[in-house]
C-alpha cells in the first residue's frame, strides 16, 4: 500500500474543507431555541397540571418527566419526532422527549434482529451511556459536595 | 403566563448551548446528551441548578441537564436520611419514574409501531 505524503494529506484536507458545506450555525441556533423552548413550554403546561392537582412544584417535576417521555416515545413511534429532529438538532434531542426518542428510534430500527438482541439491547444504545455517565458523574459530584460543604 | 415564558426562555437557552457544542465541535448528539447530563450534575453540585429550576420550572427540569440535577439532589437527600448508602440509592430513586417510563413506554412503542421509511 502506498502511503500518502504529508503534502498530499494537506492538499486533501484543503480540498475537503473547500467542499464541506458551511453549516448554517445561526439558523441552527434559532431552530434549537424555538423547538427546545416549545417542548419545555409544553412541559411547563404538564407541570402546572400536576401542581393544580395538589403536588408541590418540586414533586410535580417527576410525573412531568414521565408524561414527556410518553409523548416523546409515542411521537417517535408515529414517525413524527425524527422529522422534527432533522431540523431542530439539539432542540429536540436534549429535552427528555429526545431521551425517549433515543430509545424508541434504534429499538424500531433493529426490531428485525429480534426482541431480545434487537429491541431489548438497542433501546439503550444512547440511553445506556446517558444513565452510566449520569450516575457516575452524579456520584462523584455528590461525594465532592459532601467533602467540601458537608451534607 | 410568565412561567410559560420563563420555561420557554430557559429551556430554549439550554438547547442553544447544546446546539453550539454540536455545531462548533465534532461531538455527536449522543456525546452531547451524555455531556449535558454530567454538566447538570456539576452545576447542581455547585448549588446553581436549584435556583435555575426556581426561575425556569420545566425549562430547567425537562432538558437532560435536569436529569443530572435530579440524580445529584436524590443522592444528597438519601445521604441525609440514610447515611452514606444514600449515594447508591438516592440517584436512581429520584429518577425512577423517568427511567421506568423510558423503559416501559419505549418498549411499548417499539412493539406497537414499525420503522417508517
Amino acid at each position: 500500500m502506498v502511503k500518502a505524503s504529508n503534502r498530499q494529506k494537506e492538499a486533501y484536507q484543503q480540498l475537503l474543507q473547500k467542499h464541506t458545506p458551511s453549516r448554517p450555525i445561526f439558523r441552527n441556533l434559532v431552530l434549537a431555541f424555538l423547538v427546545g423552548g416549545a417542548i419545555t413550554t409544553i412541559g411547563q403546561g404538564v407541570l402546572n397540571f400536576f401542581v393544580s392537582q395538589g403536588l408541590s412544584p418540586k414533586d410535580a417535576a417527576t410525573p412531568t418527566a414521565g408524561v414527556m417521555i410518553f409523548l416523546g416515545a409515542l411521537l417517535t413511534g408515529l414517525g413524527v419526532y425524527d422529522k422534527i429532529g432533522k431540523f431542530a438538532g439539539m432542540g429536540s434531542a436534549l429535552p427528555i422527549t429526545g431521551f425517549a426518542n433515543s430509545i424508541v428510534s434504534p429499538a424500531l430500527e433493529f426490531k428485525r434482529e429480534g426482541f431480545v438482541l434487537g429491541v431489548g439491547a438497542r433501546m439503550f444504545q444512547v440511553a445506556g451511556p446517558v444513565i452510566v455517565y449520569g450516575v457516575v458523574s452524579s456520584l462523584v459530584v455528590s461525594v465532592l459536595h459532601i467533602l467540601v460543604k458537608g451534607v | 403566563m410568565v412561567d410559560f415564558l420563563l420555561a420557554f426562555a430557559v429551556g430554549g437557552a439550554i438547547c442553544v448551548a447544546a446546539q453550539l457544542v454540536l455545531d462548533l465541535t465534532k461531538l455527536t448528539p449522543a456525546h452531547i446528551m451524555v455531556l449535558f447530563v454530567s454538566l447538570g450534575a456539576v452545576v447542581s453540585g455547585l448549588g446553581l441548578y436549584g435556583p435555575l429550576v426556581k426561575i425556569g420550572g420545566a425549562g430547567a427540569t425537562v432538558p437532560l441537564t435536569g436529569f443530572g440535577h435530579a440524580l445529584v439532589q436524590g443522592m444528597l437527600e438519601d445521604v441525609r436520611q440514610f447515611g452514606i448508602l444514600g449515594l447508591f440509592s438516592g440517584g436512581l430513586r429520584a429518577t425512577a419514574v423517568g427511567i421506568t417510563s423510558a423503559v416501559v413506554f419505549g418498549y411499548l412503542m417499539a412493539i406497537l409501531f414499525n420503522p417508517k421509511g
